[in-house]
């Protein structure tokens, strides 16, 4: 049995929060870069470069890449080893949350009823994913997640007989109806199978793939590419204003499925792809 | 070549902005999303006052992350135009000239943006600790209860952001995708 203290989750959580929210990744650096170089548009340079400095400002104030600092998602493996000492492991993430928004200066953005609308005032409730798994370290990840690329998100109910085309077709309908709104360029995560819950998950859990990585099954592999060519077709462009650059990565997860059922999820995520780890 | 141009706006400032216009914003404009617009629509149907002169007013669309000791404000981009397509008409229709946001505007407010003379910009998503530092002053004056949905004035010196529809139809969003959409 290992032993983790209620406080050094707390802390842990409460860092993790702050860094996810002003610490972009080396990956989506090298990906503006990388987009710089391919873009014709003179106004999608321009706000490439305007992110680039953007991240440089954050990282050194210490400030908010985007004011839009979301949801709280916590992704956790606990090891079956692993024993929390001096309190609840949900509680001791909530706290961090409230914690990390309140010193890192964070913004609240949940209300505590979607039809009332009171602002719960320190981000909380985080949404917690925990998964029990072997060993004994406890891996906990937290991933902001803004609202307005949340609502260019969709599930779609297909079927077998839509194959890979209609799944290909509704990922690319979905970014062509987002248009500017979610940020682009965006990272696309996209969920195959499952339920119509879990598919969503698995969309949104793909966001937390390093940009640049390739899917271990050559079958997605093939169909990322592939995806992620057709939606740089659109002409969307940086913030909508036109170009090539309209998304960065696209990130596919399968999962069994009904025999009756083929859902698909398109989690969109704008270019502030944020997520910090740690495994205590 | 980015215009400089000074808010409130006049009359004539709207008049010469194009689609596609570079700006640099710099005088008074103030925040507001979609709470706070539904409170003012609703004080106007009242016949009651609103906490700022609407005439050749600017708002932008924003609830910024809070201000670090010694700063003015928190991280401040823009957050999505169309929640806020139900309210503009009728600010429009009662002196409103800019609005700035990101993402496409409606029909029904690109038509009160022809009627009345107003303009929509973009400011870059997601570019917001950039932005924060073109703010020199920020002030709650209505809705505190709302916390970052507040309506707060602020000081801005050359805030940068581009013309998506101007009062004449013209619509960068579309201008963009068509010259660069591959079939």
């Amino acid at each position: 049995m290992k032993e983790i203290q209620f406080d050094t989750i707390r802390e842990a959580v409460a860092k993790l929060c702050i860094d996810a929210n002003c610490l972009l990744g080396d990956d989506v650096v090298q990906a503006f870069k990388d987009g710089l170089a391919v873009e014709e548009s003179p106004a999608g340079k321009d706000i490439l470069n305007q992110l680039l400095d953007n991240e440089q400002i954050a990282r050194k104030e210490m400030m908010p890449i985007c004011q839009d600092t979301g949801w709280a998602v916590v992704w956790v493996k606990m090891g079956s080893g692993v024993r929390v000492q001096g309190g609840e492991l949900y509680d001791a993430i909530q706290q961090g949350v409230a914690k990390g928004y309140t010193d890192g200066y964070l913004r609240k953005s949940i209300v505590e009823d979607p039809l009332r609308r009171k602002n719960t005032g320190n981000n909380t409730p985080a949404i917690i994913y925990a998964d029990i798994v072997p060993g004994d370290g406890l891996e906990i990840t937290v991933q902001p997640k803004g609202g307005g690329s949340e609502n260019m998100s969709e599930v779609k109910m297909l079927s077998a007989a839509d194959g890979a085309e209609g799944i290909k077709k509704f990922v690319v309908d979905r970014v062509a109806r987002s248009k500017a709104n979610p940020c682009p360029p965006v990272i696309i995560g996209v969920g195959i199978g499952g339920t119509f819950e879990k598919c969503a998950m698995l969309a949104k859990h793909s966001l937390l793939r390093e940009i640049g990585s390739v899917h271990p099954d050559p079958f997605y592999a093939a169909m990322e590419k592939e995806l992620l060519e057709r939606v740089n077709k659109l002409g969307i462009g940086p913030q909508g204003l036109g170009g090539r650059v309209t998304a960065l990565a696209v990130f596919i997860e399968a999962f069994p499925c009904h025999i009756a059922t083929m859902p698909c999820a398109v989690n969109i995520n704008c270019h502030a792809a944020r997520h910090q780890s740690i495994t205590l | 070549m980015a215009k400089k141009i000074t808010a409130p706006f006049t009359a004539e400032t709207v008049k010469d902005l194009r689609a596609g216009d570079s700006v640099l914003i710099s005088g008074t404009i103030y925040t507001g999303r979609d709470l706070a617009h539904k409170r003012l629509t609703d004080s106007l149907k009242a016949g009651e006052k609103l906490p700022f002169d609407l005439d050749g007013a600017v708002i932008y669309y924003v609830g910024p992350s809070p201000a670090k000791p010694g700063k003015v404000i928190g991280s401040a981009g823009p957050t999505t135009s169309y929640r806020m397509d139900a309210y503009s008409p009728l600010l429009m229709e009662k002196g409103l000239r800019g609005m700035i946001g990101k993402g496409n505007r409606t029909q029904p407010v690109l038509d009160a943006m022809k009627q009345h003379g107003a303009v929509y910009f973009a400011a870059v998503g997601g570019a917001a600790a950039l932005i924060a530092r073109t703010i020199k002053a920020a002030k709650v004056i209505a809705y505190d209860d709302l916390g970052p949905e507040a309506v707060r004035e602020l000081k801005v010196e050359d805030f940068p952001a581009i013309v998506i529809n101007d009062m004449y139809g013209g619509d960068l969003y579309e201008q963009g995708v068509a010259k660069y959409k591959k079939d």
